[in-house]
Order: C-alpha cells, then structure tokens, then sequence
C-alpha cells in the first residue's frame, strides 16, 4: 500500500463534468500522486449535463448519463462527499469548509460541517442559471434547466400535460422545449431576438429552425418579452409586454448562465465575470486553479464542452509537474440535441467587410448551408437540415485552409472537392487525420484510426472504451462508424440488436426464443446449437444463459454452479475484502426473541464485526469468513432460520407495515399479506432481484410505491401495484388493479412474477422490462385476460416445487463442500 | 533465478477442482487460486486481482480466463495479465499435473523472475 502521509492533498470544489475530466486525465498520468477529495453540492456522482435533454425527452435514462459510479470514486481512491455544499476557503490556513445539505427541507443535515486541508485546490462551481427577476419569477412551477433535480421536476410537472412556457430560444430553451413536448405538455418557446439561437445560427437558418419546431407542435413566440409570471401559489400564465397572456402550468427559465464565482470571491481571488485564471489554469494564488463554466480565461467564460475538456487536460497536466501546457481557447462547433433536427455552426458569420458568402438552399428539402470566407479562408459556416459535411468544413476552418483552388464546389461539400462525387463512406476516409471528430472530447481521426488498427478495435463500444469518441454527447456516433467502416470493411458488421455478449451476435431475446423453439436444455448445448464464438462463454453470458435456461425447464434443467455469480453460488454477498455478509429470511419483516437470541449467539461466537439492519426490514450480518459460512448457518438453521436470499437474482424481501392487528389506520392484515407472499415466491429465480413490500393503508409506511412489486391495502381490497424503483433511478410503480380477495392477490402477483421470469433480459429490473413491453400489455394478460393469469400462475406454482429448498441447509448437510474449504495448506518441506 | 530446477510441491488431485472452477491452496501468509479450465487444463495464481485485491478464486472461469467477483476485471489464467482496456498482472505459478495428482513450484514466480 501507499503511504498517504506522503501523498499531496488535493480538494476539488465541485463535481461537475470538467474537474471529472480533469480527475481522470491526472490518474491516468500519475496514478498515486494525490490524496484526492471532492465535494459535490449535488446528492449525486458525476454525470454527463450535455445529455440531460435525452432524458428529460424520455430517449435515455439518468443510469445511461453517469460517467463517474459510485464504483469509479472507490477504485481510484478518491472520496467524494455528496450533498456537501463548500461554505469557505481559508488561503491562509489552506482548508476548505463544507455543510451538508439536509435531505428534505426543515430536517437538520445529516452531517455537521467538516474542515479539509489542501496542499493544491481546484475550484470548479461551475455557473448558475439566470433568473429574469420579473415579477412572479419566485413562484411555484417556475424552473431553471441546469441539473438532474431541474429534468425531474420537469418530468414531475410534464405528468399533468397541461401548458409548458419556455423562456429563452436558446439552444439549451430549445432542447428543454422539444423534451417537454415529447412529454406530452403543449409548448410555447418566448424569445426576446427576432431569430431562434441567433448566437449560433444566422436569420436564415433561424427561421428554418422556427418553421421546423412549429411543424413539430412547438409555438415559438420572437420578439417576445416577458411583463410577468403570474399566479396565486403557483403560476398559472406569462404575460408579455404586447399584453397577451399565455396560459402556463410550467415555466422554463433558459435565459443564460452566470459563473459562480461568489466563494472564490469571498476567499479573496480576483474575479471579473468568472474567476480569473492565467494560462496554466492558475487563479492569482498559485496553489489554486479555476476550471469549468466558473472560470474565466482570456477575457471569455465558457459553456461548450470541448474548451471546458481542454482546460481539465491542463490543469491535469500542470498538476502533474507538466508545466508547459497552457490553455488557449479555439473555436468550437454548436449542434442541437433535438432528434430530427439536425443544425451545425461554427466560427463567425456576421456579414462584414472583406467577407464573402457562399449559400445553398434546397427548399423542398429543408436544407440550408452558408459559408463565411475571408481572404479565401472559411471563418464561418452554418448548416441546418443535411449537415454531414459539417465536420469537414469546421476542419477546414481550424486548419485555416485557402480553398481558391475548391472554391466552385466548396459549397456542395467534400464528395465534390475533388470534381468527383464519391460516396459518404469514401468522404470519411478522405477526411485527414488531424480531423476533429468528437468535439467534446477531442478527438482527432487520427486517434481513432491509429487506436482501431493497433489495438484491433472492431466495435463502436470498443473505439468509445479506448479513445472515449462518441462517449459523451453521441452526436458524432455516425461518423465514429463509418470510420470504423471505411478502415474495417465488410468486417465491421454494426448489429441491429444488441449482442448478449462478445461470445455471440444474437440478443437476449432471440437466445430465450430459440432456447424454446429447439428445445435447449443445456448450456454446452445452447452454445454449440446456437454456434457460441467461445468455447464456453463467458461471465456475462452464462449466468443469464443458466437462468433462462432454469427458467424454461424447471424440473429438468440442472442448475451450473459454475456459471453462477461467486454470491449465488455460496449463498452470502462477498465484501470488498473478500469476506461475506450473512442475511437470514424474516418473513415479512416479522422475528422473534428465539430468532433474536440465536442471532446475537452467532455474532458472539464467531466474532463477526458487524450487525446492521437493511432496508429490506432483516439483519445482516457483515464481515463473515468464508471457513465460518456453514458453521454460521448451521447455527442459524437449528434456531429455524433460513436464507434471505440477500444475494440472489430472486426474490429478497417483503417488507410490511403492522397493518390493522395494531395500527388504527390498517384496513386489512398488511404483515400477514406480507408473509403469505414471501413463504409463496421464496426461491424462485428471476431476471433480477425482486423486492416486495405490502402497506395496510395508503399511508404507505411499508414504501410499496417503489418496490418491483407493492400492494396498498384499502378498504375494498388490495390494489396491486408493480414497476418502481427506489436505487439509481427513482420511479413510482404503476398501479397494476385491484382485486378484493388475498387469495386473488396472491394469484395476481404469482402471475405477475411469472410473465417477468419468462420475458425479462437477464439482470432487467421490472420497472425497465415494464416500459420496454408496455404496462398496458402487461396489465392485459394479468388482470383482463383470467385465462392467461391462470396459466402464468400454475407454471410458477409449478417451478416453484423445484425452487423451495433451503440453500444453507443443503451446504451444511454438505453439498458443494469444496467452495468452503481450501484445496490444501501447502507446507514447502514436502518438496524434493 | 535458474527456470530449470523445479521444486514441485503437491496441493491435491485434479478431481478436486469442479472444471470451471477454482480451489484455493495457503502458502503462509498468500493465498494461492488453483483453476480448473473447461479442457481440464490447470492454472495458479496469487488469489488477487491486480486491481484491487479481489479472490479471483471466487470468479467466474471461461475459456482461459477468469473475470474477477468484485469488479469484472478479466484476468488471463495463464499469463496473470489483465484483458481488455485494464491492465495490471497477477503473480503466476508454474504447474504440474501427473497421474491426477497436481503439483505447483511455489518457489517459482513466472511474472517476476
């Protein structure tokens, strides 16, 4: 191990996208050369902000976004304080103060303030949105667009579908609009300018942009300046100076950043507009840089990604000892996330003096491109509609380019450069290799050429993994392809669906279907039938391999240990140190003093450091050795305990509230539910882990409103509800129906649970196989369809008879003993 | 080191390994993971993932490889090397495998000699 004494301190303000760059580069140069820590104002880990318009458009979720997990933060070391907000620098003592932000308002935080000595420090507190202080901008429902909590509360208020307003035709206004109506909200976009986004695109294109939005159902209003927002307790309408008066549910304030600069400032740095920094990313004080939206260099503060990359590559650098590297800021191209509408700007293309124009318009198409030239070089270019010669032209641009010579054709782009049309495939091969194709992360062709043929690359994950291209905002996948294309051929074979695995071409679909339709019952026999490219899998493939096939052939299809994940093959969760955690079934969330008592026995006697109760209402106990497991469990089982299933791809708990034997709200037995239910789908195997809870009232202490599966208790019955989540991303179930009868609702949720294990992708949670099949469609054969939920209950019933066997008892009586046991203690005198 | 002298000391048969699998052999202080490949073929190394210390033992074993429990590092059974995008290496042992009887050169360190 590394001695940390020796170790520099290094304290990042922030956790935004650029110190996250700035994070990796500087591992990847000198791995342990920092102590490194980080306070995130945010309750979250670092994620990619380009790509909060997919998600509030529905097209990606908040897990698909993340750059940095949890996992990243762990494995290099680094401590990350979320929900930290940095109250003070002190230079002279060198420490940074933060308070926790409480976690609901009029709670008190859940941590006191802490102190954080720095030996270097990085601030980087990114901007804020502007808010126009018109009168009524402080009510409820209005909104800036700047982080995950501003999308949720989008997508919260998008639920009514009533009137979205958005105020500013920006390009992060414009976004935020085409995302509110994907959400099902009708939309007006107020803009003060005559043209949309007239930073980035010239009047032409701007009203191209505007009639190809209202063709869409979005009303764009230019010329528009707001008078008022107004409403009682909440809005209720925008009014404009013109004295209309638009009705609105929601407004969207999209007007503009600010830096924060305020704690920089207080700390006494020099701040002008952002937080001014010298070339080498360095505030005034030599010990501090300023990186991100928060800083300014040059004179300019930056929102675009590429100049806020490159500014993390020098401040890795200067950290590094690598003084020599110094920031300048160069162009950058503009694009617009709206799915179909396809624009691209760059340079300046203001008319002026000396400049000439190049323009093509197609009408009927929609498709505008002008070009800006000074002194036979392109300064400026704007396209909308076909803009796959953007990349050219912006190189063009940056490499400074006399195009005298291609001047009749320039405008037709790079297939007619060289008087001969070519077609795409051969214009990415002749782009040059300085070309700049991911603007966001820097990439040249050369880089992606060079890491294909040297490290052998021949999928898009794999050029992403190795050169990062098309990692972050994705727009430059297409051509990420076809240079994978131009360079690998016909050996670059770009599947409709996702692979399983390396190990196949077929999805996890088609696996499921062909394992029904031959009859597969075994896993040499999947792979040699449906041709395997490996000899015998690998560790994505097999576990899902042997569920589907367990699940399909219950009875008949003999579980492989071997192609179990290490947790469901001892049946404990392994720690990071190698040691296991120990969880014994409580039904319901129900125990005993026997229970109890022979619990604490267990801890006393084997020493174990840790007991603690989950979120699932049992007790787990945690830093288990591995020789211990069976002798644990042994103990467990003579006092009637079973596993808990803490680890499995199956059924873990139900969690219930006391229900009316005791609370004078409960309408029905809420824990007796509970227990019914868990001594019926205990054991059963399912795509991933299914956690259920029962409330006895719509008070709903149990939380069954972001379980898998949940069951409100009313008085009339149980309404079944199934589909949320409660981890990285946070849903509410859908309610499924009601029944009036336990029975029913036992028979309903057994259903339930078997139209998952037959159609869920391997390691899908309910509430991602639920949106990706359609809550309609389930509820179809569930609830309407008697016939089908009879049958989906009698084949789980079925699969059951095989599933309700008590794994610790079968290991103490000694099945598998060899997992439990080392193979030998090799004593070096037996040598010869 | 001279490769051509080998200490070989027995750790157990090969039916004790369940194929695509993994036992676990004490050296003192180290743990040493034994593997079985789908072929039958026998591996050692240092039950410790060079990312973070994972128990390789505890992996899933394919083909010649096995992918490590705690964080899915893909390590090459008989190099120790990382796969893929990661990179780091494991200590290796050299093996022996006569009449079922299994046999590893403890003395021996293939990644460091």
């Amino acid at each position: 191990m590394v001695n940390n004494c020796d170790k520099k301190r290094l304290v990042v303000v922030g956790n935004g996208m650029a110190p996250g760059r700035a994070l990796e580069r500087l591992i990847e140069r000198a791995p342990d050369s920092y102590d490194i820590t980080i306070f995130n104002a945010e309750p979250r880990v670092n994620y990619d902000r380009i790509m909060l318009s997919p998600v509030l458009s529905g097209e990606k979720s908040f897990e698909e976004i993340v750059i940095h997990g949890d996992g990243w933060y762990v494995q290099n070391g680094i401590t990350l304080y979320k929900g930290a907000k940095v109250t003070g620098i002190d230079r002279i003592a060198k420490t940074v103060t933060a308070e926790f932000v409480a976690s609901g308002s009029g709670q008190a935080p859940l941590q006191p303030p802490i102190s954080v000595e720095y030996d270097k420090l990085i601030v980087a507190t990114g901007s804020s949105p502007i808010i126009i202080p018109v009168p009524g901008h402080d009510l409820p429902g209005v909104l800036a667009y700047r982080d995950l909590d501003d999308v949720n509360a989008m997508l919260l208020a998008a639920k009514s579908k009533g009137n979205a307003v958005v105020i500013g035709g920006g390009l992060l206004g414009l976004e935020a609009a085409a995302g509110l109506m994907e959400q099902g909200m009708s939309v007006t976009v107020l803009h003060l300018m005559p043209t949309l986004m007239e930073r980035q695109l010239d009047p032409a294109a701007g009203h191209l942009l505007q009639r190809s939005l209202e063709a869409r159902g979005i009303d764009v209003i230019t010329r528009a300046n707001t008078k008022a927002i107004v409403g009682d307790n909440k809005v209720e309408a925008v009014e404009l100076d013109s004295g209309q008066v638009l009705p609105a549910d929601l407004v969207v304030m999209a007007v503009g950043i600010r830096p924060n600069s305020g704690l920089a400032e207080a700390a006494g740095l020099a701040v002008n507009r952002g937080i001014v920094v010298d070339n080498s990313m360095r505030t005034d004080d030599p010990e501090i840089f300023a990186l991100g939206e928060c800083a300014e260099a040059d004179g300019e503060v930056f929102g675009l990604v590429a100049p806020l990359y490159e500014m993390a590559n020098v401040v890795a650098a200067q950290l590094t000892g690598e003084e020599s590297k110094s920031f300048k800021s160069s162009a950058t191209a503009t694009k617009l996330k709206v799915t179909g509408i396809n624009l691209y700007s760059a340079g300046d293309f203001a008319e002026g003096e000396g400049r000439e124009e190049i323009v093509l318009r197609d009408g009927a198409r929609g498709n505008y491109r002008r070009l800006v030239l000074k002194d036979n070089k392109i300064i400026g270019i704007v396209m909308y509609g076909d803009t796959a010669d953007g990349a050219w032209f912006f190189d063009l641009l940056k490499r400074d380019v006399d195009v005298s010579d291609m001047r009749e054709t320039l405008i037709f782009g790079q297939n007619y450069a060289g008087g001969i049309p070519l077609d795409p495939g051969a214009a990415v091969a002749a782009l040059p290799d300085e070309a700049e194709v991911c603007g966001c992360n820097g990439v040249c062709k050369g880089d992606i050429t060079g890491a294909i043929a040297g490290l052998g690359l021949k999928s898009l994950d794999d050029v992403r993994a190795h050169t990062k291209a098309s990692a972050s905002c994705g727009t430059c996948t297409g051509l990420v392809e076809q240079i994978l294309k131009a360079q690998l051929g016909d050996a670059y074979n770009p599947a409709v669906v996702t692979p399983m695995c390396g190990c196949t071409d077929l999805g996890h679909d088609e696996v499921r279907r062909l394992i029904v339709a031959k009859e597969i019952k075994s896993l040499p026999d999947v792979m040699q039938q449906l041709e395997w490219k490996t000899s015998c899998g690998c560790a994505k493939c097999r576990p899902a391999l042997n569920y589907y096939l367990l699940a399909t052939w219950p009875g008949e299809y003999e579980d492989d240990n071997q192609s179990r994940f290490i947790n469901e093959r001892v049946h404990a969760n392994i720690q990071k140190d190698g040691t296991y955690s120990v969880v014994p079934r409580m039904w319901g969330g129900v125990t005993s003093a026997s229970e109890l008592r022979a619990i604490a026995d267990v801890v006393e006697k084997f020493d174990i450091p840790t007991v603690k109760c989950t979120g699932g209402q049992r007790i787990d106990m945690l830093g288990v050795k591995k020789e211990d497991l069976l002798a644990v469990w042994a103990d467990l089982n003579a006092a009637g305990m079973v596993s808990g299933a803490a680890y499995a791809k199956g059924l873990r708990t139900v969690k219930t509230c006391v229900g009316k034997d005791w609370c004078r709200f409960g309408t029905q037995d809420s824990t007796g539910l509970g227990i019914k239910l868990e001594k019926f789908l205990w054991g059963s195997w399912t795509p991933a882990k299914l956690k259920l809870a029962v409330s006895g009232c719509p008070r709903n202490c149990a939380e069954a409103t972001c379980k898998d599966i949940g069951v409100i208790c009313v008085d009339s019955g149980y309404e079944i509800h199934f589909g949320g989540a409660a981890g990285l991303d946070i849903k509410g179930t859908e309610v499924l129906g009601n029944v009036a009868s336990e029975e029913e609702a036992i028979e309903v949720i057994g259903a339930l649970t078997q139209l998952y294990r037959e159609q869920g992708r391997y390691l899908e949670r309910i509430y991602k196989w639920a949106k990706r099949v359609g809550t309609e469609k389930i509820r179809e054969q569930i609830l309407d369809d008697r016939e089908r939920r009879v049958e989906l209950y009698e084949r789980f019933v079925y699969s059951q008879k095989f599933a309700q066997i008590d794994p610790w008892a079968e290991r103490v009586a000694g099945k598998d003993a060899h997992e439990f046991q080392p193979m030998s203690v090799a004593t070096m005198e037996a040598a010869e | 080191m001279n490769a051509e002298i080998r200490t070989w000391t027995p750790v157990g048969t090969i039916d004790d390994i369940p194929r695509r699998g993994a036992r676990c052999v004490k050296n003192g202080d180290m743990t040493i993971a034994v593997f079985r490949t789908v072929d039958d073929q026998v591996f050692a190394l240092e039950d410790k993932c060079p990312h973070q210390n994972g128990p390789l033992s505890q992996g899933i074993v394919h083909d010649n490889c096995v992918t490590c429990p705690l964080h899915n590092w893909v390590i090459s059974l008989e190099t120790g090397c990382a796969q893929g995008a990661d990179e780091g290496q494991t200590n290796n042992f050299p093996v022996r495998v006569q009449d079922g009887q299994v046999y590893l050169d403890l003395t021996f360190n293939k990644s460091t000699s």
